[in-house]
């Protein structure tokens, strides 16, 4: 892990004047418009918004598999073209390979990249041992509970040293218990690695636990409505989710993406005052400044 | 066996609760002293009863069959149906013990059994590789599909004609048909393996470096693995049919032909010989690519 560790920190995303529009036979339709998001290295930045509303669209440009129609995405000043293992990726639906054990399913990366099998095995397993997994190496993905099938991906994610991890709903299947210790998980390691992550969410405790930064995206075609600042201390507790500064954070962000979920719905509500709204707290909570 | 102790390990949520470090070890089966013989018994029973049962069953309702076929024969039933020539099953017993030193059966046994190996084999070494192909490339897809439409419907049998046209000799001509007849299965079945693979785990390939040729071997061949072993399990079963045709319309041997022979010369506990034969056959050709089957696919076992 220590190689990881001595390397300058790396993984700035810099995605600007972003739009991305599907063709259909009615014309194109916008699913993400002007949207403009960083994330310097080693910050730890959400994305929540209301369902269908492109933040999952967004994440999958950066990861490369969506191109922009207009705008460009950037990872320490290269343009994204395509996939690549410098942007690990933790999917919601797990995606292990059901036909390679545990351990092989860490190794796939580093196989990819050429190492020698040995190596990769201890790769493996010291990855493995960080997530409290080695037992478990020789099992198929299919006898796993569905936190530990994601502790595997996003050790598989990680092994291959990425700048920069992307997780679209990764806790999104779980149990609420599973899903905090799962969140404390992530945590440890992110701290460890000092890798940057961009994390889409729909719950808004998770982002706000987690985050350092939080995007708030508006009703589908999606774009920035707010950006959120989380000044809680770290390392982050449990019990930081009864505070008054977390519950501000939570009410207001709440209030932010309960607009727009009625605006996906149809809804009449419509602020217009708080289209672009940027929040920066200056050591006051939300709920003073809303 | 497993036994109950290997259980599906549940998420604990204590014991990795990362304070400073959570590599903990996660839970192991637990430690049971050694057990007696009749304690080690008594849970195999229980863990087993169910397929016991099974077993139990299955053998009890063969030798019903049997008992039925015997009494059927033995009074020369007709009711719609006329059992009045019919072997029964001691007949036919006896004419196995004859058959079994008979080298002439054996040799028909064999020559079915090359026939089949070498036409199935054929089909799934062309079948299977084109079918991947076909699943990852559109333009092979678009050239190939609709030939394969077209031929697809064809029985096989229908294919003797032109099949002795095309081939010098009769053997070559069997072996073509018994090939037809497990191809389109294979093929097809491919092919629908390759469309049902998850595009979530091709991108999981791609993001962790996976190029073109890797995401085939790594993610594309064997999430399509299933669909290919039901391919070749329904493609071994239509082989058989097409190669029994085959042997009758214009064999010489084989165990089809030996079927049809014994009609053809009122031998009728041969005629019986010959279809149980070819069952025994059938299902154990079917066992072995069964077995193939769990051997490559390790995870599929429970």
């Amino acid at each position: 892990m220590s190689q990881i560790e001595l390397r300058p920190p790396k993984g700035h995303i810099e995605v600007s004047d972003f739009a991305l529009s599907y063709e259909t036979l009615e014309g194109p339709v916008e699913a993400v418009s002007n949207t403009r998001i960083s994330v310097r290295p080693g910050e730890f930045v959400s994305i929540v918004g209301p369902s269908g509303c492109g933040k999952s669209t967004l994440l999958n440009a950066v990861a490369g598999f969506l191109k922009p129609t207009t705008g460009t995405v950037k990872v320490d000043d290269e343009e994204v073209n395509g996939p690549s293992a410098e942007r690990g990726m933790v999917f919601q639906q797990y995606s292990l390979f059901p036909w390679k054990t545990v351990r092989e399913n860490v190794e796939f990366g580093l196989k990819m990249r050429g190492m020698p099998s040995s190596q990769r095995e201890r790769a493996a397993r010291t990855l493995l041992g960080l997530a409290g997994l080695e037992a478990f190496e020789k099992h198929y993905p299919e006898r796993l509970s569905g936190g530990m099938k994601q502790r595997v991906g996003i050790v598989r994610a990680l092994a291959t040293g990425p700048k920069v991890l992307l997780l679209d709903e990764p806790f999104g299947a779980l149990d609420a218990q599973t899903r905090v210790i799962m969140q404390q998980i992530l945590t440890n390691l992110w701290q460890r690695l000092k890798i940057s992550v961009l994390f889409v969410t729909h719950d808004i405790d998770e982002a706000i636990f987690l985050s350092d930064r939080v995007y708030c995206m508006t009703a589908r075609p999606g774009s920035i409505k707010a950006e959120i600042p989380i000044p809680l201390e770290r390392p982050r507790q449990q019990s930081m989710m009864m505070s008054s500064e977390f519950l501000a954070l939570r009410r207001g962000l709440m209030s932010l993406i309960r607009e727009e979920s009625l605006k996906a719905m149809g809804g009449e509500i419509n602020d217009s005052a708080m289209q672009g709204l940027s929040i920066d707290l200056h050591g006051h909570s939300l709920a003073e400044i809303l | 066996m497993s036994g109950p102790a290997v259980l599906r390990h549940q998420e604990e949520p204590v014991s990795t609760i990362p304070a400073a470090s959570n590599t903990e070890a996660a839970p192991v089966a637990p430690a049971h002293g050694p057990p007696s013989f009749g304690a080690l018994a008594l849970r195999w029973y229980r863990v087993n009863k169910r397929r016991l049962m099974a077993t139990l069953i299955g053998a009890l309702s063969l030798l019903a069959f049997l008992i039925v076929w015997h009494l059927l024969t033995k009074y020369r039933v007709v009711f719609f149906v006329r059992f009045t020539n019919v072997p029964s099953p001691l007949a036919v017993y006896e004419s196995f013990t004859k058959a079994s030193h008979d080298p002439k059966f054996m040799m028909h046994i064999l020559l079915s059994c090359r026939r089949i190996f070498i036409g199935f084999s054929l089909a799934a070494l062309i079948g299977v590789p084109l079918g991947l192909v076909m699943g990852r490339f559109k333009l092979i897809h678009q050239v190939v599909f609709p030939i394969a439409e077209v031929l697809r419907p064809i029985p096989a049998i229908a294919w003797v004609p032109m099949a002795i046209m095309l081939w010098p000799t009769n053997e070559q001509s069997i072996v073509f048909i018994t090939f037809l007849g497990s191809f389109f299965p294979i093929l097809v079945n491919t092919l629908h393996g390759m469309s049902l693979v998850d595009p979530v785990l091709v991108r999981a390939a791609q993001c962790l470096g996976a190029r073109e040729r890797s995401i085939f071997r790594e993610v594309y061949f064997p999430a399509s693995l299933p669909h290919i072993f039901t391919g070749l399990t329904v493609g071994m079963g239509v082989a058989w049919v097409s190669l029994i045709a085959a042997e009758m319309i214009s064999g010489q041997y084989g165990i089809g032909y030996f079927t049809w022979e014994a009609y053809s010369l009122v031998q009728y506990a041969d005629i019986a010989l010959g279809m149980i034969a070819i069952g025994i056959l059938g299902l154990g050709s079917s066992v072995l690519i069964r077995g193939a089957g769990q051997l490559v696919m390790p995870w599929r076992s429970k």
